[in-house]
């Protein structure tokens, strides 16, 4: 029961890191395109909230390298910003899980902060980084959208166990 | 508040620790930044990646080839026809340009065969479309639909039909990353084409504008030149247009001018770009072999895109 129950759960994880990846580099029209919610780091949080043995570190490293080979200027870059975060998430989980929504979405957006913080700082180190305001645009975004994924995402949880 | 998994077993004590796991993986990340940056040591690795990862960008560019596609089977033949008297009168044009280009090909090889140059001579060319996939917001980079498979290098000449567009930065195996002239971190030196000063046009990181830095006051430069390529690089070859001058402002107390120019290439409209192989000889063995062995292909770059041109896997 417990075996079937993860694999469905792997399947879930899978899905939903396909779908994110899809979203990172489907082009959106120009205004919005600088806010665009860093969806799969989202969705790293979430499972590494929700499913600590499926998505551990490693997962979150993975995906953080995906990010880099299909974006990023370098290999490791947002790998090592994932991990960062995949790391203080698992390191609390046990307290974030138990926080009202706000307060959840609270410890996301400083999260998602200092993952930003860390790619633009990995940026300056590489060669020129952007320094325009708009680039942490995508840190309110997505922590405006954190409430909604849980909502989704939990209620899918749900209905399918 | 987040629900906790079916699975109930216990969290602690399976595994490494937590923070000997992520000390690991901190390491490798920052070891693969390092090799990658200093001395591009993963650039295989980084390709097969790419390749894996394909899919995702095939996915995404999908819909949008799909409405091509449809907008092309479906096209009423009124538009059709207007289309096709549109472009055969665009190809007389062109032939007749072509009789002369021809002749000054042919001139041209001699006199820098005399000069034992040979910069500037495209041997090849290939068609690539551009692929509707963000590489990443803040910077001027697209993706195109041709990698290593076709024989892409890295610091390889982009073109369309206006003017340089930019060059391959990322090869991966399917596809590859273009930086666009206009990113804040690319530069091309260029000549100005009525009296061959050189320059170089910096990327603004607006799509609609490079600037000249390095143009003093006392240069001869104004309002409606045009820049061209000035192959000093030994990435571009000599000689494409690049942009033309849209802004010159001189104080008389500094010792540069502010110069400004308009890219040619329609950088934000393109569909299809143009790959170069500015020469050959720098690489024999691919680029020969794939041109068929026949003298007439290598003539003109114009002639032969027809002939190299390979169709989008899919």
């Amino acid at each position: 029961m417990a075996v079937s129950d993860a694999r469905i759960n792997s399947l879930r994880v899978a899905l939903t890191v396909v779908l994110a990846l899809i979203f990172t580099i489907v082009e959106l029209p120009g205004s919005i395109e600088r806010a665009r919610p860093e969806l799969l780091l989202l969705i790293v949080i979430y499972w590494s909230l929700s499913a600590p043995r499926i998505a551990g570190l490693t997962f979150a490293w993975l995906c953080g390298l995906a990010i880099d080979v299909l974006t990023g200027p370098i290999v490791g870059q947002h790998a090592l910003a994932f991990l960062l975060v995949a790391f203080l998430t698992h390191k609390f989980q046990l307290r974030m899980r138990i926080f009202p929504i706000w307060h959840q979405t609270l410890t996301v957006f400083m999260l998602l902060a200092l993952y930003e913080f860390l790619v633009f700082w990995i940026d300056g180190i590489i060669g020129p980084a952007i320094t325009t305001w708009t680039r942490w645009l995508p840190v309110l975004t997505s922590a405006l959208l954190w409430p909604v994924l849980v909502a989704v995402l939990d209620t899918w949880n749900r209905r399918r166990r | 508040m987040v629900t906790l998994s079916a699975d109930t077993r216990p969290i602690i004590g399976r595994g490494p620790p937590l923070g000997a796991r992520f000390f690991f993986l901190a390491v490798i990340s920052i070891a693969a930044m390092v090799l990658d940056q200093r001395g591009h040591y993963l650039d295989t690795a980084r390709m097969w990646m790419g390749a894996a990862l394909h899919p995702l960008n095939m996915i995404v560019d999908a819909p949008h080839s799909a409405w091509n596609w449809l907008t092309g089977s479906f096209a009423d033949r009124a538009r059709l026809r207007e289309e096709n008297a549109e472009l055969t009168e665009a190809l007389r044009v062109a032939r007749i340009k072509l009789l002369e280009y021809e002749s000054l090909v042919e001139e041209n090889r001699r006199l820098r065969e005399l000069r034992k140059a040979s910069q500037g001579i495209v041997e090849r060319t290939l068609i690539a479309e551009i692929m509707n996939v963000t590489v990443e917001s803040f910077r001027h980079r697209i993706r195109i639909d041709k990698g290593a498979a076709d024989g892409v290098f890295e610091g390889q000449p982009v073109i369309d039909a206006f003017g340089v567009v930019g060059q391959v930065v990322r090869l991966d195996y399917f596809s590859s990353q273009v930086i666009l002239i206009t990113d804040a971190e690319h530069a091309t030196p260029v000549q100005v084409n009525r009296n061959g000063i050189r320059s170089i046009a910096m990327g603004t990181g607006k799509l609609a504008s490079l600037s000249l830095p390095f143009m003093t006051a006392e240069t001869d430069i104004k309002v409606g030149d045009l820049l061209v390529s000035s192959g000093l690089d030994g990435i571009f070859p000599a000689g494409y247009p690049v942009a033309t001058i849209t802004k010159v402002e001189r104080s008389p107390t500094d010792t540069f001018a502010t110069v400004e120019a308009k890219p040619l290439a329609l950088l934000d409209r393109d569909r299809e770009v143009l790959l170069l192989w500015p020469d050959v000889r720098e690489q024999p063995a691919e680029a020969t072999a794939s041109e068929g062995g026949s003298n007439q292909g290598t003539e003109a770059s114009p002639r032969n895109q027809g002939t190299s041109d390979v169709e989008a896997p899919n």
